[in-house]
Formats: structure tokens, C-alpha cells, sequence
């Protein structure tokens, strides 16, 4: 509910122990070049299944480059260069027998301005499915499209004019039809780059609230700007600070207890 | 004289400009403390000074002609004009013109050259007369304005007024003389239409527009119908879209979506070059390049191919129109936010799919508009026709046959032998009106669907 995740709640407790979760995405000295300049060195990470993991850290640390590695988006930027290795499932996904295109129907993104496609309600949903052949009756797509919006809590919102524009929706509104788009081609990860930062308190608290249903199913990778959202929707949070990992953690542990003098100074606010 | 008459009111303009700036400058150098800067009171001055002076000189030039006529002509001994017409008279007067000029033939009477000798003093005086009153009057105007260079006078607002007013006087003018043209257009469209019916010329099936001007003249009956003219402008232009559309579309999605930046700095440039090409030299390639090799081909094919075809002046044409669609489509398609395009990648679609399922739709409005406004180029362009398409208006839509179009008519009805009361002469202004209509209501259908889809991102 809202009123769980408002901003005066205490940051939780609930991450799930270790032991019990699997790595989904794990990465090894990953180091990323725009032309001659670098924005990420030698981070190596592993997230896990079905948790959300946060990266946070001030303006320009990289935490965005590094998020768009993982399902290779860096590639459609043409100076972008990527160096060390990423395995999803085990596997490399800079493999050169790794279709990037496929690699991102399994690692959905969702952006950090909504974006929906000038068209309906209706095609933005099901254009992730025609593209990927997921169905080819219109009972089919009619179902994706219901179950996603669904999943995505706007159907109530949206049943009755799925013919009209995305583009006529609030903004908080077109975020949960971007996430419902995401969601219609069935990822196993979603990667979130500030997916709240052009939203208000309430859309944001819809949205926060979404996040913590679909961690049940998918493996969440949200960056963020702020602090307190990463406190309350996720389990882990890593700290990047000018291109490097500073520290990894249980949200509790990092908030509470950093290891590191320069995660203490950003969330305590000192700099940021 | 003109000249004389400008130069000084221009260099005493100058003066007054600098005359002014000296003024303000030792104010402030004096320690008061000015409204305007030095350069804004010294421009005042010097448009206070030019711009009356220089409407002034115009007027003087306009109408200095007509009064020494009229005091020549009234100035000659009674009775000499007396059960004259008008165009005696006007004879009379170029006589006397050319006599003041040097010309003269045989005996002129002595009235004659009386009345010459007075034109020719008329006209010294009235000229050292204009310089005499530009140069005093900018140098009053100069005076006036130097009286009122102070610390609170304002001269900046008086200059921006002044200046934002010459704005407006030229956008005015630009806007009167399309009206001048449009109404001339008209007028003469109206006297053709005294002559042949409307229903004639918009549902004739001929155009046979070459009738006898004069008496002695042998010609053909004549027909204006221009149904069979408008047939081969829409067959040429249909010919040059059918080209020019998808090559301009496919070039633009190449070098806005998948070249790779090095591509797409030489063949970018390349592209605007074929936009530069004057047209005269399309037409060039359209007869000697394009319309043989149609012919050549057309032969081994055992297809008659006409020398002026539809095929050759529409294709052409098409390769003309290839950069202005593909600069718009890439405009239309880099107004498309990289967001959508990020989007549709993150949903696993490829870069075609991208292309062709979000930034197409995205930016259909904009290339049909770019498409509208190629359609009306295509229709009034003129060169490449005249050169390359056929003169016999013929009614046909084979390609491979020669016919003509609305502009190869205007030209041809308008060089050679013209008379202004004639429906062939006037046939011309008739066909520049009906294409003026079309190219002006396609370009407001474009302007709107460009504006419409400009509201979607903004």
C-alpha cells in the first residue's frame, strides 16, 4: 500500500537471507570506455534472483552506464566500449553468439523519462510480443496485453480506452505503461534507470509499490537518485562513486553500518 | 543628379551621426550620466535625417517627369494642340522629347524646338532643384535632432521604434507584392476568361492554343482545353514521385539510422550537392543522357519510345526531388526523441523493427508533408520540362509518349509573338492561375500536417 512506502518509513529489514538466493547476473572486472574517457573501472557485482538490487551514487558515477551493460544497450552508442565479462545465467552476454536483441527480450528496461510509442494503449503493449512472435492470435494478444497491464496495476486505470494514445496518459500513468510493455515480452530481469525521477510523491509510490509485487517473479535492477527509494524498495544497494564500486551491501548494512568513509559522507548527505 | 542627390543626404546623415555621438560623448565625459548610449543618439540622428529625405528624393524622382510633360505640353503656344487626340499628343511630346535628347529629323518646326529647349532647362533645374532640397532638409532634420541629444532624452527607444517600424514596412512588402502578383495574375486570367468560357478551359479535351494573332496569319482554329496539360503535368510529377519518394525515404532511414557516422559525413554532403545542381542542368541530362538511353533500350525491345517522353523529363525530375524529400524525412526522423528509439531496442525489437514500427509512424506526418511540398516543386518546376518534355498536349498516360505540362505551355505561349488581347497570349496567365491554385492549396495541406505533427513532441 502507499502508506507503506512513504518516506517516513524506516528503511526495512526484509532482505532475504544470502544462503537462499541464486546469482542471475554476475559480472568481473567490467571497465567501459566512452571514447578515451572511462566511466566505469573494474566492477565486478553479482545480483541476484528475484531481489532488487539498487545502484545509487551522485550524478555522473556511472551507475547508469554500468545498469545499460547488462542488456548490452550500451551497444546501440557508438564510442561505447566494454571490456571484462558479464554472465547472465552463466553466461557471457558479450558473447559474439549472443544475440543482443534476444539478450534484451530476457533483460527488459525501463527509462528513466517515460516513454511510451505514439500509438495505443493496445500497440504499445503488444508490440514487444509481435515483434518477438509470442503470440499470433488476437485472443492471444488480447490476454498479454490484459495480464501485463495488470501486472503492471494500471488496467483499472486503463481497460476502457486501451484504443486511445499511450501518449494522452499522466505520467505516472505512461511509467506503468512502459513497465507493463516491458513486462509483455516476459524478461527474467528488469533494469530500471531512475524510472521515478520525472514522477510525483503519489506516482512514485505507485511505482515503488509495483516494484516490491514484481521482485517476486523478476530480478529488479533499479538506479536511483534517491536515497530514500532505494532504502525502501530494495534489498541490496551498491554505492558507485566516479566509475568504481564502493561498496555493495544489504540495504540495512549500508545505510545503518557502511563500511566505506565515502558511503557514510553521500548518505549522510555531505555530498551528492 | 539621383546619385548626387543621395550621396549628399547620405554623407550629411553621416555627419549628423557622428556630429550627435560627439555630443553625447562629451555629456558623459562631463559626468552626467545619459539614458542612451553615445551610438543610439548619434544613430538617431542619422535615421531622423535619412529616412524622410530619402522618401523625399523618391517622390521627387517619381513625379518630376510627369510635371515638366505637363508644363512643357501646357507651356506651348496656344492653339498648336487644338483638335489633337490623345495619342497625337503624346506623339507631339516624344517628339519634342527626342529633339531635347539630340535626335532630331529632318525640320522640326520652331515651336518644336522652343519647347525642347525649355523640357531640357526644366529638367537641369528640377534636378539641381532636388539636390538643393535633400541637402536641406537632411540638414535641417540634422540640426533638429542635435537639439535633442541630453542625458534624459531617450534615444534608444526612438532608434528600436524606428528600426522595428523598417521591419515591418519590408515584411509589409514582401506581403504586397505576392498580392500585386496574385492580383495581376487575376486580372488577366479574368480578360481570358471573356474570351473562352470556363467550362471550356476546365473540361476541354484539347489544347490546340496556337491561333492567329494577326490577320494575315495562317493557324489552326484553336482549343483550350487543358485537361490534356494538366494530364501530363500529373503524369510527370507522378513519374518523379514514384522515384524520388522511395529513394529520398530509403537514404534518409540509411543515413539517419544505420550509417555509420563516417558514411554519413561524406554522403551527406554528397546528397546536398545533387540539391545545389541548377536545374537548366538537369535538364541537360534528361535530353542528352536519360531520354536516348530510354530510346536505345525502348528499341532493343522493340518498343516505340517517343524522344520526348514522359519518362525521361518525370524521372529526371525524380532525381531532382530526391534530396528535398530526403532532407525532410531526416528531419521528420531526427525529431523523433531518442527515447522512443531506446524504447523499442529495450524491448528486444532489431533496428528495422525499430525503424519501421515506431520512428516511421512517428514521423509519418512530417514526410508527408515533405512529400506535399516535393509534389507542388514537381508541378511547378519549369526547366527540366521545357527541356525534356514534349510541346503537343496529347491526352495520354503512357509513360513512354511525349506530353507536356502546364509550365512547358506558359513558356511557350509567352516568347515569340504576343498580343495582350488574345486568348493564346492570355491562355498563359490562365494556366499560371489554375497552377498557383493547386501548388497553393497542396503547400497548405502540407504546412498544416507539418505543424500538426511539430505539436506531438513539443
Amino acid at each position: 500500500m502507499v502508506t507503506d512506502s512513504s518516506s517516513t518509513q524506516p528503511i526495512r529489514e526484509t532482505a532475504r537471507p544470502v544462503h537462499q538466493e541464486r546469482t542471475k547476473i554476475s559480472t568481473h572486472e567490467v571497465d567501459v570506455f566512452y571514447g578515451a574517457a572511462q566511466a566505469i573501472r573494474k566492477v565486478s557485482i553479482d545480483l541476484y534472483e528475484k531481489a532488487v538490487t539498487a545502484f545509487i551514487g551522485p550524478s555522473g558515477c556511472g551507475k547508469s552506464t554500468f545498469l545499460r551493460c547488462l542488456n548490452r544497450m550500451n551497444d546501440t552508442i557508438d564510442v561505447a566500449r566494454v571490456e571484462g565479462t558479464i554472465l547472465l545465467d552463466g553466461q557471457d552476454i558479450y558473447d559474439p553468439k549472443v544475440d543482443p536483441v534476444q539478450l534484451r527480450a530476457r533483460v527488459g528496461m525501463v527509462f528513466q523519462k517515460p516513454n511510451p510509442f505514439p500509438k495505443s494503449i493496445y500497440d504499445n503493449i503488444a508490440y514487444g510480443p509481435r515483434i518477438h512472435g509470442l503470440a499470433t492470435r488476437k485472443s492471444d494478444f488480447d490476454d498479454i496485453v490484459e495480464w501485463s497491464l495488470r501486472k503492471a496495476a494500471i488496467w483499472d486505470e486503463v481497460k476502457d480506452r486501451l484504443d486511445q494514445p499511450g501518449t494522452g496518459l499522466s505520467g505516472g500513468q505512461q511509467q506503468r505503461l512502459c513497465i507493463a510493455r516491458a513486462l509483455a515480452v516476459q524478461p527474467e530481469v528488469l533494469l530500471m534507470d531512475e524510472p521515478c525521477s520525472a514522477l510525483d510523491p503519489i506516482a512514485t509510490a505507485k511505482v515503488e509499490e509495483l516494484i516490491a509485487e514484481m521482485k517476486m517473479e523478476y530480478t529488479i535492477v533499479i538506479v536511483t537518485h534517491n536515497m530514500q527509494q532505494a532504502g525502501r524498495v530494495a534489498d541490496r544497494t551498491a554505492f558507485f562513486y566516479l566509475g568504481d564500486l564502493i561498496e555493495y551491501e544489504t540495504t540495512a548494512k549500508l545505510f545503518m553500518n557502511p563500511r566505506e568513509e565515502q558511503t557514510e559522507a553521500y548518505i549522510s548527505g555531505r555530498f551528492g | 543628379m539621383a546619385l548626387t542627390a543621395f550621396t549628399v543626404l547620405f554623407a550629411v546623415s553621416i555627419a549628423g551621426y557622428l556630429w550627435n555621438r560627439r555630443a553625447a560623448s562629451v555629456l558623459r565625459e562631463g559626468g552626467a550620466r545619459l539614458h542612451s548610449l553615445s551610438g543610439f543618439h548619434g544613430l538617431y540622428s542619422f535615421l531622423t535625417a535619412a529616412i524622410p529625405a530619402v522618401v523625399v528624393v523618391l517622390f521627387w524622382l517619381i513625379l518630376q517627369g510627369p510635371i515638366i510633360d505637363w508644363l512643357v505640353m501646357s507651356g506651348l503656344p496656344a492653339g498648336t494642340l487644338d483638335g489633337l487626340s490623345k495619342g497625337a499628343r503624346q506623339l507631339t511630346l516624344a517628339e519634342i522629347k527626342s529633339i531635347a535628347g539630340g535626335r532630331i529629323f529632318g525640320t522640326p518646326e520652331p515651336w518644336k524646338l522652343e519647347a525642347a529647349e525649355r523640357l531640357n532647362s526644366l529638367r537641369q533645374v528640377g534636378s539641381v532643384l532636388m539636390v538643393i532640397v535633400a541637402a536641406a532638409l537632411s540638414g535641417l532634420l540634422v540640426l533638429l535632432a542635435r537639439q535633442k541629444v541630453s542625458d534624459i532624452f531617450r534615444a534608444r527607444h526612438k532608434v528600436e521604434r524606428t528600426l522595428s517600424g523598417l521591419m515591418i514596412f519590408c515584411a509589409t512588402v514582401a506581403i504586397f507584392v505576392t498580392f500585386g502578383i496574385v492580383a495581376s495574375l487575376l486580372f488577366e486570367t479574368v480578360r481570358f476568361f471573356e474570351r473562352v468560357p470556363v467550362g471550356e478551359f476546365l473540361f476541354g479535351l484539347n489544347w490546340e492554343p496556337q491561333i492567329p494573332l494577326r490577320e494575315d496569319q495562317v493557324a489552326a482554329e484553336g482549343a483550350f482545353g487543358w485537361i490534356p496539360v494538366i494530364l501530363g503535368t500529373i503524369v510527370i510529377t507522378i513519374l518523379a514521385l514514384l522515384l524520388s519518394i522511395p529513394v529520398g525515404l530509403m537514404s534518409a532511414i540509411y543515413l539517419n539510422e544505420f550509417a555509420p557516422k563516417r558514411v554519413r559525413a561524406v554522403a551527406k554532403p554528397i546528397l546536398e550537392i545533387l540539391a545545389g545542381v541548377p536545374t537548366v542542368v538537369y535538364g541537360f541530362f534528361a535530353i542528352l543522357v536519360v531520354a536516348p538511353a530510354l530510346r536505345s533500350f525502348g528499341a532493343s525491345l522493340g518498343i516505340p519510345v517517343s524522344p520526348n517522353t514522359a519518362m525521361a523529363a518525370g524521372g529526371v525530375m525524380g532525381i531532382m526531388l530526391i534530396p528535398f524529400i530526403s532532407s525532410f524525412a531526416e528531419d521528420a526522423l531526427s525529431a523523433v526523441p531518442q527515447s522512443l528509439r531506446e524504447g523499442s531496442l529495450g524491448l528486444g525489437s532489431t533496428r528495422a523493427e525499430m525503424v519501421t514500427k515506431v520512428l516511421f509512424p512517428a514521423a509519418i506526418p512530417g514526410i508527408v508533408g515533405g512529400i506535399l511540398l516535393a509534389v507542388s516543386r514537381a508541378i511547378g518546376e519549369t526547366m527540366i520540362v521545357v527541356m525534356a518534355a514534349g510541346l503537343i498536349a496529347k491526352l495520354t498516360v503512357n509513360p513512354l509518349e511525349s506530353v507536356t505540362t502546364v509550365t512547358v505551355q506558359i513558356v511557350t505561349l509567352l516568347i515569340g509573338d504576343t498580343s495582350f488581347d488574345n486568348p493564346k497570349t492570355l491562355a498563359a496567365f490562365a494556366l499560371g492561375m489554375m497552377l498557383f491554385l493547386v501548388t497553393l492549396v497542396i503547400n497548405i495541406f502540407a504546412i498544416r500536417i507539418v505543424r500538426k505533427y511539430r505539436e506531438i513532441y513539443d
